[in-house]
């Protein structure tokens, strides 16, 4: 519950990605904190035979290999500070690593498996500050930037989560406060008349708990890297030339291109890299599916679609369109999303159909339009472009590889944690010894699903219950 | 004409009873102002201490050299060790007592304190200067100074009962309530608001037919609250079961409509967990019976209390339905069930000292903070007590932490997150419960409590012979191994495996199935060291156990506990402008000038505030 203070200045190691979001030549990865060396020691082997991590000099790099158990991941240089002289004033390590996502992903997960905890947003930083590395006049610098991340980091938690994903993390959810409820009930409330779960019944529960997570953490697990991006939708009416537009981008960028199936069947998304950064569109067969109900624009199912994306491409064939009616789709939009910093983008498809200036084009060219040929793949760049300048320009941020990083490493804690329960229940150790794991895991999963409360837990089991004499 | 007090207690009830007590004997002068003084720490609602979690409460209480285990060992008659198949952090106390013997018995105990002075009257106004308190005024226009007033006036304040379609003032049922005290703390700048509590019926136990309800006795091997002498119990007087079948429900029913909580003439919150018999089938209609407990209201009275029964139907519905159930056929009611509704001031007004954030010197304590239960309303009485001796002495706060004690957590609780219904210890509230047990309170507290002062030299000589015997007795068991032709019959029959070769006594220990108690009859040189040292009581082997068995979660939730009492030591401003911290979120700032934590542990739990704003917190402490 209250652990979360703890983890700001706990003696803990720390480990993140340093360099810029997203795919490039090399990447780099910031280690801190009093395990830093012990734990390079393990993944890492020099290429100069003998040498230690722990015994190397302050300010000297490396060369050598990192992986583990005879898994090689990368080539790798790694950069030595002894404390006090780094940036976090602790002992630190920098590993300078090829920059692929999945190379990056990787090696987090590495360092997570061997003792280090993912940073929190501004932590390098934070922790800068509390070892005196900044004098008390920076330190309102330092607290806005603790609180810009972290809002950043807020946003991403549950909103890029897609659809399907986050039903499931509601129903782990849910499925978390009954068993807790139970073995609480046990407790709390053993004078009472009510019947208490039999421990067949919480095996039961526990192990479709544990089936749950295990799922969502293979969902998480490599290969799946490309899952992640900033999510773009293509709406428009139809013929407009959608599925010519998205063809056209995936071609113009010859870039990684995948269909990869979404946790729930029906999603299909494809995810492109421009310059380093994931884009991923998503569920454009849905809207494809909901042309009508997308002239009506009464359907809320294909709002709450919209609502997941960060950047929202509205395509109309600049041969017919009419401004007005396009200008009032826009605005129909904008008052039925919740979050009011999407990005749109209008798309002015179909100019090698033009044979005059279209009727209203001086006011599609007020709204910014991008005019392309979809089709003859005219403009698709400036279409590109303008998407991978959304995020240099800060408008949209691409932290989801950390943010799933840490989901997944909460995940597999929580896991553990099951597992310890359901060991003690073999053990046939008491119940309230159990729950001792249990809270373990509630607050792992805390990170994910929200923190878990006793007054919920007591909610539930009043509610469920009749209680009291 | 009085004199000056160095504290004014109002309110005689559990929590005014323990917070006059500790503070007189601290040293403070002490008047007690109660509207009935034939009333100390009366039992209003059932005749009964301890239960799960509340237990614990008050072996902390006692450990710190409070009175309610005292009285409650005096005056039991029925103790039960609830929990006892559930794991060391779970066994809970619980007694039966005398209601009348435990009102006398406390007031007989206040008497024995020369420094404490009692005055029947009701206190109408609190008197200030300055933003401190300097006395009160009473109703009879008297105006009495003091250094600083504890205010435990329970469920008094414009108290109304209601009983079906009627309803008075009442602060419990044939006492008047206070009137004006909660208008002239608004006017202050206190907030309040309204909560809801109930009782059931009590009947002539004379007109029960006994013998076709179930019988509750109580534990062949009584135990009691108090770590010091109190007189063992030998007789006990046991409980009885009784159930409610369709019959009554459907009876009960009939009185819906003139329910004075159905149609909406209650406003205030009651308790989820202690819901009134109409609630209960209202709300679990696919329930068609409800257990009741006909508990005894002491050793010679035939009232009975009959727990489960709490009603504000009118009063022929009550008795109606009393009589379909199974061995109440002729039931006799001394007096019908009632809703209470009374003003509460929203805790989170207060600091951890109980003293108001308002006020300087002025305390609340009990059920005016919006809890429910004698031993809650101790547990604030005594630290309200403790803390306002100590404030006028200069000395610093007392306060413990959630790792410290139930009551800790139950402070903490209250001033963090408020309270939306009467609020009642969960062991579930504890995050640490494994460290808070029953069993070594006064390991926990009476150290605490003699540095304040509080707890007898006797309380904390008797802690340190029995740490040490605890831990010779650890050493042998840790030391000593056992054979296996010694320990394998009984290993078998507790359905686990046999041992090859020798091994540690303590080792067997860990085994879920293995008991201490069967391993001293087994182990020859076990019995026998205990028997030539003769000092290990059955409490002393207890505690052993616990210790060596569950060490390994011990172990784990203390690192824990340690780890965040850091966080705890970390001491924010006093009436800061969090406002003036643009980045911290809107919320954290709100509910951070609003609750003015005093310290970033206290910050970290309030709900609203991230774990961003806490390092926000710490960059500007600057650590």
């Amino acid at each position: 519950m209250a652990t979360k203070a703890s983890e700001i200045t706990g003696p803990d190691t720390i480990c993140a990605i340093a360099s810029p979001p997203g795919s490039g030549a090399i990447a780099m990865i910031r280690v801190s904190g009093p395990q830093s060396f012990s734990i390079s020691e393990k993944i890492f082997s020099p290429s100069k035979k003998g040498l230690k991590i722990s015994q190397a000099k302050t300010h000297t790099i490396h060369f050598g290999t990192i992986g583990d158990a005879g898994n090689l991941l990368d080539e790798v240089l790694m950069y030595i500070y002894k404390s006090p002289h780094s940036y976090t004033g602790e002992d630190a390590v920098e590993i300078s690593c090829h920059g692929s996502l999945f190379i990056q992903q990787k090696i987090i997960e590495l360092l997570l498996r061997h003792g280090c905890r993912l940073a929190r947003p501004g932590e390098f930083t934070l922790r800068a500050y509390l070892n005196g590395k900044f004098d008390l006049s920076q330190a309102e610098a330092v607290a806005d930037l603790i609180a810009a991340n972290s809002q950043a980091a807020h946003d991403l938690a549950l909103n890029q989560m897609r659809g399907g994903f986050s039903v499931k993390i509601k129903e782990l959810r849910g499925k978390l406060i009954d068993f807790t409820s139970l073995l609480e009930l046990e407790l709390d409330f053993s004078e009472e008349d009510v019947e208490f779960a039999d421990r067949k019944q919480l095996f039961k529960l526990l192990s479709s708990l544990k089936e749950e997570i295990t799922r969502l953490i293979d969902s998480f697990s490599v290969g799946n890297v490309l899952k992640t991006g900033i999510p773009v939708a293509i709406i428009g009416k139809p013929n407009v030339g959608k599925s010519t537009l998205l063809n056209a981008i995936l071609n113009e960028e010859r870039a990684i291109v995948s269909e990869i199936p979404g946790t729930t069947r029906d999603i299909i998304e494809d995810t492109i890299i421009i310059d380093g950064v994931s884009f991923r569109f998503i569920d454009t067969a849905g809207i494809r599916k909901a042309k009508d109900e997308i002239e009506a624009m009464g359907i809320e199912k294909t709002y709450e679609k919209i609502n997941q994306a960060k950047i929202i491409l509205y395509v109309c064939d600049v041969s017919e369109c009419l401004y007005d009616e396009i200008k009032g789709v826009v605005e129909d939009f904008k008052n039925h999303m919740k979050d009011t910093t999407k990005r749109w983008v209008l798309i002015g498809n179909k100019i090698d159909k033009l044979v005059s200036t279209p009727k209203d084009f001086r006011e599609l060219v007020d709204l910014e339009t991008i005019f392309v040929s979809a089709k003859r793949r005219e403009n698709i760049h400036m279409l590109t472009s303008s998407l991978r300048l959304s995020v240099d320009e800060g408008q949209i941020t691409d932290q989801t590889l950390v943010s799933n990083t840490r989901h997944y490493e909460a995940l597999k804690k929580s896991l553990e944690s099951l597992e310890n329960v359901e060991q003690g229940f073999h053990d046939d150790i008491p119940t309230d010894l159990v729950t001792i794991d249990l809270k373990q895991a509630l607050h792992y999963l805390g990170q994910i699903t929200g923190e878990i409360t006793t007054d919920e837990i007591l909610g539930n089991i009043f509610g469920r219950f009749c209680i009291g004499k | 004409m009085l004199g000056k007090y160095d504290i004014i207690v109002v309110g005689g009830g559990h929590a005014g009873a323990e917070a006059a007590a500790a503070a007189a004997n601290l040293g403070s002068n002490v008047l007690l102002i109660t509207m009935n003084l034939t009333a100390i720490a009366e039992m209003s609602c059932n005749p009964a201490m301890g239960g799960v979690a509340k237990g614990q409460i008050v072996r902390e209480i006692d450990a710190l050299g409070g009175y309610s285990g005292i009285i409650t060992d005096k005056t039991m008659i029925q103790f039960r060790m609830l929990n006892k198949s559930k794991g060391p952090a779970m066994w809970s106390p619980r007694a039966q007592s005398d209601r009348w013997l435990f009102s006398k018995e406390w007031r007989l105990e206040l008497e024995k304190i020369p420094n404490l002075d009692f005055r029947e009257d009701m206190v109408i106004r609190i008197l200030t200067k300055d933003g401190r308190v300097i006395g009160v005024e009473t109703s009879m226009g008297l105006e009495i100074f003091a250094g600083a007033v504890i205010l435990t006036n329970g469920t008094f304040l414009n108290g109304i009962i209601y009983v079906g379609e009627k309803s008075f003032g009442g602060g419990r049922i044939g006492d008047k309530p206070s009137v004006g005290l909660t208008e002239n703390l608004n006017s202050m700048g206190f907030e309040s608001a309204r909560l809801k509590t109930g009782t059931p019926v009590r009947i002539d136990g004379r007109s029960i037919d006994y013998s076709r309800l179930e019988e509750q006795k109580g534990d062949q091997v009584p135990g009691k609250f108090s770590f010091i002498d109190t007189p063992k119990l030998e007789n006990q007087k046991s409980c009885w079961v009784a159930y409610t079948n369709k019959k009554v429900h459907d009876l009960l029913r009939t009185g819906f409509d003139r329910s004075p909580m159905f149609i909406g003439r209650i406003k205030g919150t009651g308790p989820r967990y202690c819901p009134s018999i109409e609630d209960k089938i209202d709300r679990f209609s696919h329930k068609d019976r409800h257990q009741l407990f006909v508990e005894p209201e002491g050793w010679d009275t035939v009232e009975v209390y009959l727990n489960g029964f709490s009603s504000s139907l009118p009063e022929d519905i009550q008795c109606k339905a009393l009589v379909l159930i199974e061995g109440f056929e002729n039931a006799r009611i001394f007096r019908p069930g009632y809703a209470i509704e009374y003003d509460y001031f929203p805790p989170t007004q207060l600091k951890y000292t109980m003293e108001t954030r308002l006020v300087e010197h002025l305390y609340f304590a009990g059920q005016i903070n919006g809890t429910t239960g004698y031993e809650e309303a101790a547990a604030q009485g005594i630290m309200a007590g403790i803390n306002a001796n100590r404030k006028l002495n200069g000395l610093s706060d007392f306060i413990l932490s959630r790792s410290d004690a139930y009551i800790g957590v139950l402070i903490d609780d209250l001033i963090t997150k408020g309270v939306d219904e009467p609020y009642r210890m969960f062991t579930s509230r504890a995050e640490y419960r494994i460290l808070l047990r029953q069993d070594n309170a006064d390991l926990r507290l009476t150290p605490k409590g003699y540095e304040i002062g509080l707890a007898s030299k006797e309380r904390m000589m008797r802690v340190e012979d029995k740490r040490n015997r605890i831990d010779r007795l650890i050493e042998f068991i840790k030391k000593k191994s056992t054979l296996p032709e010694e320990i394998n019959k009984y290993l078998t029959d507790r359905g686990t495996d046999k041992i090859k070769e020798k091994q540690k006594i303590s080792n067997i220990l860990l085994r879920p199935q293995v008991e201490i108690g069967g391993l001293i009859e087994a182990i020859p040189g076990f019995n026998e060291f205990l028997r030539k040292r003769n000092e290990f009581d059955k409490e002393v082997i207890e505690e052993a156990e616990i210790q060596l068995k569950y060490d390994r979660y011990i172990s784990k939730e203390r690192e824990v506990a340690n780890k965040l009492s850091k966080m705890e030591d970390l001491k924010l401003p006093e009436n800061f402008d969090y406002h003036k911290l643009p980045a911290l979120s809107y919320e954290a700032r709100e509910k951070l000038n609003r609750l003015q934590p005093n310290t970033i542990g206290h910050a970290s739990r309030i709900s609203g505030v991230s774990p961003a704003d806490i390092s926000v917190l710490l960059v500007y402490l600057g650590r």
